[in-house]
């Protein structure tokens, strides 16, 4: 009699384990495939896993087989037009697959690579290997106005709702067995007495037996009054206050919209400003994100207007800045907020503008940020916004940070750069 | 057809009270065609648990290693892209022997596939020779039990790298890890714990022996004429496990591991023809009986002639999906041939089977199951007839031509020769390089020499046997030489460390 079993509810995922084992293994392809692919593929994507493909040389598990040479037969099926002594041309390109594989599957040409697919949390795991966020201090305990409710222990004052039931039970039980504890021996050694005269035949004792009977039952009775449960027995969960460290981010996007700006820069600009943004999607539970673009005036908007709408005129990049002093100032206190500014820009800047911005962040932004980086998109000589924030560079190498970007494929390899690991030994 | 036909189940759904009245239908039907099985274990899994138990060799239980997880995303992706289909079914010889159904299958499918493997291959592992010689069914998924744990516990104490690098090796050299002559002992997972200590401490005692520096002053002149070991060893794993001097006990039992699981894989591998043709056979043969009786329907029928047929089907050469001989072709076609020459056989079958032309083909056909492998099978049962019908045809590639000769067809002339190339191809030991310990320098610097025997002066693929060496290495950890002999003679040697 054959058993028949439902096992679709077990487990599924058995492979687990050598699945990861087998990607550790491989860790340097898939990170070499993950750069490729964030290089190539277009922005809204990135949320996205990935295909990984690794040549097939590299991961061969190797046995023992016959190379080509030698003197073998080999019997195929579907004759057409051969007859015994027929002489064919030998195939180029060595048909090696005649000697080993009794079980070729059905991929008769070998394969050169062998590729596979991983998730998104896989795909920007590797993507974000090695990086670090810069200055990546909690905000400070003290000037935390959060708060987080923690367990610690139990008191025996509080509100019904958080009374512990196992806990009081516990203490009534113990309570009851050391207020019992001397009448409960009392009982027992009359019971004792109580047993022995009832077996002497004496009858004489029949008075001090009625004795003995009434004096049992009050202990009992005095033992059944101890009640049940009292005030004194009840026992709550005590909840503190621990003030929590910040977890929350916000990450200013600022970006020059003039017209030297093409749909191309922004493009990668917004590229950009999505891995930064992936990024401290990993680190922080809560992320606001701010848009501010600027021509010669600066304004706050949405994230469509951001990054599609097009205006015209000149630049000027301390109206942005002075924009982001604001809104910190107004609604992300640095005491709660962990503060992340970038800014792109094709480096264009109206003459004499530079310093002021340069004023600015030293000022008033630089000290309040978690770090501030500018990425300038261009392949042009630089201008005198650069130079004016390579000064700054030198004085604020924690704070500050600045890449150039030439094509959208240096985007990946500039954000490295920007967010690597820093030696802190 | 005056009887009014009663089938079991019209639609294309399954529940479990279908697939048992089906299994006990089968199971009847069986009994009369005398299929001796174990006690079958049917159990139902969803696609993803099938690409599990595909990427883990179809075992309910593995020890864990990065190979199973490649073979896994390969599947997946396969799977997932549609390039391919996940087998119906996979069967383990155990006992219980246990078969897997999946759940998207129809109940056409599931039927056919109890039939295939809870009644087909079942009883092929329950009565071939060499399944009955070389595994133990009872103690399989015990056994594997004891290596998961066991291997677990050593990545814990000594590192998954450390177990990996072993493992790696041991992978590498499984073919060369089966005993090809002598019967292993039975396997047994509470005997396995329970000597593994003793075994432990024996082997480190005898190593000391071989490897005493203490020179024993007497025999140092006459020892050196003789070789260690004495007789040539196949079973390099077994040899290393047993006189690599520097492994540790733990890896030994890896080694150990590794060896008794190719051990459980290698009657299979020598009778895929038989085993597949044998399932196939009886599928087709228990479901017509079920037609017959009027128990399925004709809807049931075309479905389960269109899966067998693709089962069956056998591209030809030059079609840009052939692969190589589909066993299932070839053995479905000899045993229906079996079949065929026993009830009507022609005079031509006359002259080539006189033993078996005319006799019980019940009879005939499970003497056939028992007693052969692939080789021999073919050998013996490989019909003219059935040459003919899948146009068979042998090619010579000989090294020193520049073109390629067919020496053979399905004709009278050839049909001997046919048989004989396709029973040498289904050869375990033409089929692989045979490989022997040779020697070791066991006064010397403990250089390990392998020695390849040529075969039809085919050489070895030097690449891969760069690696292998390499893997040798590591587990020996002094020099490892390979040479090739042709005639008595040594030809290319491979080193390791390459030459110094």
């Amino acid at each position: 009699m054959s058993i028949i079993i439902d096992r679709r509810l077990n487990g599924k995922n058995k492979s687990t384990v050598n699945r990861q084992r087998f990607l550790d293994r491989y860790r340097k392809h898939i990170k070499k495939a993950v750069s490729e692919a964030v290089n190539k593929r277009s922005i809204t994507d990135v949320e996205s896993g990935s295909q990984v493909t690794i040549p097939t040389k590299d991961l061969s598990e190797p046995f023992f087989r016959h190379g080509q040479g030698g003197r073998y037969k080999q019997v195929h099926p579907g004759n057409k037009e051969f007859i015994s002594g027929d002489r064919i041309k030998r195939p180029n390109g060595g048909q090696g697959q005649g000697s080993g594989k009794g079980k070729a599957g059905n991929s008769g040409e070998g394969m050169d690579e062998f590729s596979f697919q991983i998730n998104h949390e896989e795909f920007l795991n590797h993507m974000f290997d090695d990086l670090e966020l810069p200055n990546l201090v909690r905000k400070q305990l003290q000037d935390s106005t959060e708060y987080k409710m923690k367990n610690a222990g139990y008191t025996s004052e509080g509100s019904p709702d958080r009374l512990n039931i196992v806990r009081s039970l516990k203490s009534a039980h113990a309570r009851r067995i050391a207020l019992g504890g001397g009448a409960r021996r009392e009982v027992r050694a009359l019971r004792r007495k109580l047993r022995e005269l009832e077996v002497s035949a004496d009858t004489t004792n029949m008075e001090e037996v009625e004795q003995l009977r009434i004096q049992i039952k009050e202990l009992n009775n005095k033992l059944k009054k101890l009640p049940f449960i009292d005030d004194f027995d009840l026992k709550y969960n005590n909840l503190i206050k621990v003030p929590s460290p910040s977890n929350k981010a916000v990450m200013f996007c600022v970006m020059d919209v003039s017209g030297s700006m093409t749909q191309e820069i922004k493009d990668m600009a917004k590229r950009f400003f999505i891995l930064l943004y992936l990024f401290l999607q990993r680190n922080y539970k809560e992320i606001e994100v701010v848009f501010i673009r600027h021509h010669t005036a600066a304004k706050e908007v949405d994230e469509d207007d951001f990054f599609y709408s097009r205006e015209t005129g000149g630049t000027i990049v301390s109206s942005a800045l002075e924009m982001t002093r604001d809104i910190i100032d107004d609604r992300y206190s640095p005491n709660d907020w962990n503060i992340y500014v970038a800014q792109a820009s094709d480096g264009d800047n109206w003459e004499g503008d530079s310093s002021v911005c340069s004023k600015i962040l030293t000022e008033q932004i630089l000290s309040k940020v978690q770090y501030f980086s500018y990425v300038e998109i261009t392949d042009r000589a630089h201008q005198n916004l650069w130079r004016e924030y390579e000064s700054l560079n030198e004085q604020f190498p924690d704070q500050f940070a600045m890449e150039q970007i030439k094509t959208p494929n240096d985007i990946y390899q500039v954000f490295r750069r920007l967010f690597e690991k820093k030696e802190t030994a | 057809m005056s009887e009014e036909r009663q089938p079991i189940s019209t639609g294309p759904e399954w529940t479990f009270e279908l697939i048992q009245e089906y299994d006990q239908e089968l199971a009847r039907l069986a009994d009369k065609f005398r299929l001796d099985t174990f006690p079958n274990q049917i159990e139902v899994i969803s696609s993803e648990q099938m690409m599990d138990a595909y990427s883990s060799t179809g075992m309910p239980l593995m020890y864990s290693h990065w190979s199973f997880g490649k073979q896994f995303l390969h599947t997946q992706q396969n799977y997932e892209r549609g390039r391919m289909g996940l087998a119906y079914e996979i069967v383990i010889n155990s006992n219980p022997c246990i078969a897997y159904l999946m759940e998207e299958n129809t109940m056409t499918m599931q039927a056919l596939v109890l039939a295939h493997a809870s009644y087909g291959h079942n009883s092929f592992f329950k009565g071939n020779y060499l399944f009955q010689t070389w595994t133990d069914a009872d103690s399989i998924i015990d056994y594997l039990m004891f290596a998961k744990k066991y291997v677990a516990e050593c990545e814990e104490k000594y590192g998954v790298e450390a177990v990996e690098d072993v493992m790696d090796a041991c992978h590498a050299l499984m073919n060369q890890g089966v005993n090809r002559y002598k019967r292993p002992r039975p396997l047994s997972a509470a005997k396995e714990r329970e000597r593994q200590e003793e075994r432990a401490e024996y082997i480190q005692r005898t190593l000391n022996d071989i490897w005493s520096t203490i020179p024993k002053a007497e025999e140092i002149e006459e020892t050196k004429v003789k070789r260690f070991p004495e007789d040539p060893e196949e079973n390099i794993l077994y040899f290393l496990e047993k006189n690599a001097p520097l492994l540790e006990t733990w890896q030994r039992e890896l080694l150990r591991i590794v060896r008794k699981v190719a051990q459980y894989y290698y009657p299979q591998r020598q009778t895929q023809v038989m085993n597949e043709g044998w399932a196939t056979f009886w599928h087709y043969t228990l479901l017509h009986e079920l037609y017959d009786e009027g128990k399925v329907t004709e809807g049931f029928m075309l479905e389960f002639l269109h899966s067998h047929s693709s089962v069956i089907y056998q591209p030809p050469f030059d079609s840009p999906n052939y692969s190589g001989i589909n066993p299932y072709t070839l053995g479905f076609s000899m045993f229906t041939d079996i079949k065929r020459i026993c009830e009507d056989p022609t005079d031509e079958d006359k002259e080539w089977f006189p033993d078996i032309a005319g006799s019980d083909w019940l009879e005939t056909l499970h003497f056939a199951m028992k007693n052969f492998k692939d080789e021999s099978f073919i050998l013996q049962f490989l019909s003219p007839k059935v040459m003919r019908d899948l146009r068979l045809f042998s090619i010579f590639d000989d090294e020193t031509k520049s073109y390629l000769e067919v020496n053979a067809i399905h004709d009278d002339p050839g049909y001997k020769e046919v048989r004989e190339s396709l029973a040498a191809q289904y050869n375990l030991g033409n089929r692989e390089p045979n490989i022997q310990v040779y020697d070791v320098d066991v006064r010397g610097d403990r250089t390990l020499t392998l020695r390849h025997y040529q075969h039809e002066s085919r050489p070895l693929e030097a690449p891969s046997t760069d690696e292998l060496l390499r893997h040798i290495h590591r587990l020996w950890q002094f020099d490892v030489k390979l040479d090739s002999v042709a005639d008595d003679k040594i030809g290319k040697s491979f080193c390791c460390p390459e030459a110094k």
